[in-house]
């Protein structure tokens, strides 16, 4: 008897439990990229302020979105993509896979066109910018405290020695938003000092995180001291009383988050009230709270902003980023800096390593007064080993559509890359170890 | 060891056919043959089909680059590498703690095994979480280490985080086989040894190590094969050169179709393949080397140095594996926990949060889990049947189906799921079949049917068919016998497997991930990992790891109960 209560028990449960959100007439599917705080927000405000409909939250990092939408053409479970990289917008609309939609003049009022030089909506009528975003360095003060570390202002604070190790980032192919990070530091620099910049710091760098959200995750923790994140990890983590900082250094863009209607979408009315909510005041504004940080696309709410929020339409960003030029070599970008960098991170960093203590030894011999003219020769050769650029820009642009489009060819290109990193590599660890021998007089 | 089941004798000449198959059984097998075929063998099959053949028809090619790709032999490299630490951390854990139990009578050994087994009852990426707060880069030990001994040493931390997570979950899979075994080693065998003259040392490694060998080793296997299925815990610790990691990037980042993911799917069902056949060899090989005489040694008392420094070492592995769950619950409590040993500040929004303001994670599980277990017995009860009295060709074949998830990796069967019913359009709605909830409890139905149906089929052969021959005399029709008699004697292993079916469905996480689409939909696993990825930190995630480590640990006391025996080794 125990028993069979126990079973219909069961069968209880599992009866009255809600069925799932499917069926239901009035829905809008809104695939996304954002976490939990932002997307739960909007899903209550939106719902609200749309009686009858309901917001159905489909969360992936922006690549694994981009490969669904891609792979759904035709037939799309999804109405809305909403999602901070730009340049994965761009890269839909070249494949002909968003609708088309401009919102009505009401709704649009108050929002300038561009963002520190930056078209905020897509000037073809694809997608439309909700919110701008910057990118920059957040560190926890606990853990420079501790170690004794600098306060870092700009990207190549991080090349310093004494971060080894305490540096954290995502990798692009994972994560939107490194991605735009990664492209602002090549198209900042340009391609051939970007390059070089990335797989230093990499090289001094603690861990590449599967998500973005590890990131924050792990400065907040203290596991890491300082990551590379978009502002506003750094700004939530601080309002939300974590001991945390956050700067933008000066070669940093500010690019809007966007968000459009998937092409074909089930229910094109829900992803257009979606869309004007999220540009309304009410939507706007949410914006603000502290555990979202992020910065509205309507100046004139700037008035109304938490005390100490950045105004973007009073920064100026280093770098004009080129949304285009990043679209159309995305695929080369990822899959390179996975396969030179985030791969091969455990030999980068064993290089890096030996790097620095084959300086501390040159150092040292210097200060003993011995002749370091040879070690330092090394030492240099090991340095530009260990600062790999790939392929040249030139070359890059040449194979970036074939990359794209040829799985084969892509294949082929990845083991190459890897290759060349695992020798690249292998040679600065040997050449740093030989200048550490040299300094040393062996 | 239980004695072993004595196998029924063909059904009673009282129910000799008129056919040589029962058309009623018959039609029950065709439709188990169905659930079966379309849960496990569909899936499977496809992803063969992913790797082996393209455009041009049957291919190696695939597979063949596998074994020319760095990136996949280093990772699968460290997934063994990962595979046999775990393993032999785990038995350095786990085998001192058995001598001692299966050898010592002491007070308190009731309370000793209960606290040993406890680590059990945290699903492992869970479990990773609460270490990485304890011996993570910023945990506890971690800083407590630097501070007061100046040394610099993360223990969990990338692969040896893996190991460590691995090793601390799933020793007790060791402990108790081993434990067991050395019980019921025949004292006579030990006796026989001693007369002859071997001693100590000589006793142990001729005599008594041979005997427990088998025991040991199926244990073992046991965690190999969970540590390689397992994908949580790297994710969590952030590991991505393994198997499990790169076929899911690939498979969700880069494309479905791509012919890279399957053929590292067919690398670790290759793997987890070969660790299965060879634990089933092993274990055939244990009932030969332990016939029962009837008699046990009795536990010896505890005296000397030796047994006290084992019960010291037993006692610091328990506190050892009790690390994750303290970190889990501090965590799951804290507001600001960065680079102290405990919090900074307390609160308990986070319960708030997964219990009023986002339950649907709680609700999910429960429904999914429980719909499972509900279908999976209801197979199982099936399937056992058939196998023991159906009339049918072949009962053996539906047996099997239904134990080969046994050895399917979950990342492989979740690619599997994907591949076959994100094709199937269910009718009226319009939407493949993987955009509704059914597709989670069909995917733990699949993944734990092994488990109910070996349960059940136990059961079922110790119910003697003098029972049902005893109730056809007193003019009982077969269903009305199957009703009245065999159910009831059967109904409590398979409601204990029901249970445990929950239990283990309820923290399923590898094949999940995989399918995951609409947050609305998820389970308290994604869950987890959706806020152990928040800005905010990880208190979320902790209070649904905390629930997810309850629910366990009532599950697996309700299938003590019920089924009367430990069942801790069936996941």
């Amino acid at each position: 008897m125990k028993v069979r209560g126990t079973v219909l028990l069961l069968l209880a449960v599992a009866l009255s439990l809600p069925a799932g959100a499917l069926a239901q007439a009035n829905q809008v599917v809104v695939l996304t990229s954002f976490p939990r705080e932002l997307f739960e927000a909007y899903k209550v405000a939106f719902e609200r302020a749309n009686p009858g409909w309901s917001l159905v939250v489909v969360s992936k990092p922006t690549t694994a979105g981009i490969t669904q939408i891609r792979e759904r053409a035709g037939r799309p479970d999804v109405d809305v993509f909403w999602a901070s990289a730009v340049d994965a917008f761009v890269y839909l609309k070249q494949n002909n896979l968003l609708e088309r939609y401009t919102p009505p003049a009401e709704v649009r009022r108050g929002i300038p066109d561009r963002v520190a030089g930056f078209p905020i909506n897509d000037p073809d009528g694809y997608f439309v910018g909700f919110a701008v975003s910057g990118y920059g360095i957040m560190w926890n003060t606990v853990y420079m405290e501790r170690r004794r570390l600098p306060e870092p202002k700009e990207w190549e604070d991080l090349l310093q020695p004494v971060y080894f190790g305490h540096i954290i980032m995502s990798t692009p192919a994972r994560s939107g938003t490194t991605h735009l990070t990664v492209e602002t530091i090549l198209q900042g620099y340009g391609w051939d000092r970007g390059w070089p910049l990335l797989v230093q710091m990499a090289g001094n760098m603690g861990a590449l995180t599967e998500r973005s959200f590890g990131v924050p995750e792990a400065v907040i923790a203290g596991q890491y001291g300082i990551g590379i994140v978009i502002d506003f990890f750094g700004l939530s983590a601080i309002a939300s009383g974590q001991p945390v900082r956050f700067t933008y250094p000066k070669v940093t863009s500010l690019v809007p988050a966007n968000v459009g209607i998937v092409r074909g979408a089930p229910n094109p009315e829900g992803a257009r009230r979606f869309v004007n909510f999220l540009l309304s005041d009410d939507g706007q504004k949410l914006l603000f709270r502290p555990e979202i940080g992020r910065l509205p696309v309507r100046a004139s709410l700037y008035a109304q902003a938490p005390k100490g929020f950045p105004n973007p339409f009073r920064m100026s960003a280093g770098v004009q980023f080129d949304a285009n030029l990043s679209a159309a070599r995305y695929q080369l970008v990822t899959r390179m800096f996975d396969q030179v960098i985030t791969f091969r991170h455990a030999e980068l960093r064993r290089a890096w390593e030996a790097i620095y203590a084959a300086e501390r030894a040159v150092e040292e011999a210097r200060r003993q007064g011995r002749d370091v003219a040879q070690a330092e020769r090394l030492l240099r050769q090991a340095k530009a080993s260990a600062r790999l650029v790939p392929v040249s820009e030139a070359t890059a642009m040449e194979i970036a559509q074939q990359v794209d489009r040829d799985p084969t060819y892509r294949a082929a290109k990845e083991r190459e890359w890897e290759a060349l990193a695992r020798e690249a590599y292998g040679r600065a660890l040997q050449l740093a170890g030989q200048a550490a021998q040299a300094a040393r007089g062996r | 060891m239980e004695p072993r089941a004595v196998t029924a004798p063909s059904p009673a000449a009282l129910w000799r056919p008129r056919w040589r198959y029962e058309p009623a059984h018959l039609a029950l097998y065709a439709a188990l043959l169905v659930v079966v075929g379309v849960l496990v063998v569909l899936p499977i099959a496809s992803v063969l089909r992913g790797a082996l053949v393209d455009s041009g028809g049957f291919t190696l090619a695939h597979v063949a680059r596998f074994f020319y790709t760095p990136l996949y032999l280093e990772s699968l490299r460290n997934s063994l590498y990962a595979g046999l630490g775990a393993t032999l951390l785990a038995s350095l854990l786990a085998l001192p703690a058995a001598f001692l139990l299966g050898r010592y009578q002491f007070r308190g050994q009731a309370v000793l095994v209960t606290w040993l087994t406890v680590p059990l009852v945290i699903p492992p990426f869970v479990g990773a979480i609460g270490l990485n707060q304890a011996l993570g880069r910023a945990g506890a030990l971690t800083l407590f280490l630097e501070d007061r001994l100046g040394v610099q040493f993360v223990a969990a931390e990338g692969l040896r985080g893996v190991i460590l997570a691995h090793a601390l979950h799933y020793f007790p899979f060791i402990l108790l086989t081993v434990t067991n075994a050395l019980a019921n080693v025949d004292p006579s065998l030990e006796e026989a040894a001693k007369v002859a003259g071997a001693r100590g040392v000589r006793l142990l490694w001729r005599v008594t190590l041979p005997l427990v060998a088998p025991a040991y080793a199926a244990g073992a296997i046991l965690v190999f094969v969970r540590s390689t299925d397992d994908l949580g815990t790297p994710l969590i610790l952030n590991v991505k050169n393994m198997l499990g990691p790169q076929a899911y990037f690939r498979i969700t980042t880069i494309a479905r179709e791509d012919p890279d993911g399957y053929a590292i799917s067919i690398v670790m069902l290759a793997l987890a393949l070969v660790a299965v056949l060879l634990a089933t060899r092993l274990g055939q090989r244990r009932e030969v080397a332990t016939l029962q005489t009837g008699s046990r040694a009795a536990g010896r008392p505890l005296r000397g140095w030796g047994p006290r420094l084992l019960l010291a070492f037993s006692v610091l592995v328990g506190f050892l594996g009790l690390l994750p769950h303290l970190g889990v619950v501090l965590m799951s409590v804290s507001r600001v926990w960065s680079l102290t040993y405990l919090p900074t500040g307390y609160t308990l929004d986070h319960y708030a949060e997964i219990l009023f303001r986002a339950p649907q994670f709680v609700l999910n599980t429960l429904l999914y889990s429980a719909t499972a277990a509900v279908v999976a017995v209801a197979v199982a009860v099936g399937v056992a049947y058939l196998q023991h009295r159906g009339r049918v060709p072949a009962p053996g074949l539906l047996d099997f189906a239904a134990t080969a998830p046994i050895a399917v990796p979950g990342v492989v069967l979740g690619i599997g799921f994907l591949r076959v019913f994100d094709r199937w359009t269910v009718p009226w709605l319009g939407v493949p079949l993987t955009a509704l909830w059914l597709i989670f409890p069909m995917l733990y139905v699949a993944r734990r049917l092994p488990y109910a149906v070996r349960a059940t089929s136990a059961a079922m052969a110790q119910v003697h068919p003098t029972l049902e021959e005893a109730a056809a005399v007193c003019g009982a029709r077969r269903w009305r016998t199957f009703r009245r008699v065999v159910l009831p004697l059967v109904l409590g292993g398979a409601v204990a497997a029901g249970v445990l079916v929950f239990v283990t469905a309820a923290v399923e996480f590898s094949a999940t991930v995989l399918l995951i689409s609409r947050v609305e939909q998820s389970p308290l696993s994604y869950g987890i990992y959706l806020y152990a990825q928040s800005p905010r930190g990880r208190g979320a995630a902790a209070a649904l790891g905390t629930v997810a480590v309850v629910l366990v640990a009532v599950g697996t006391y309700l299938a003590n109960r019920i089924g009367g025996r430990r069942p801790a080794l069936t996941w």
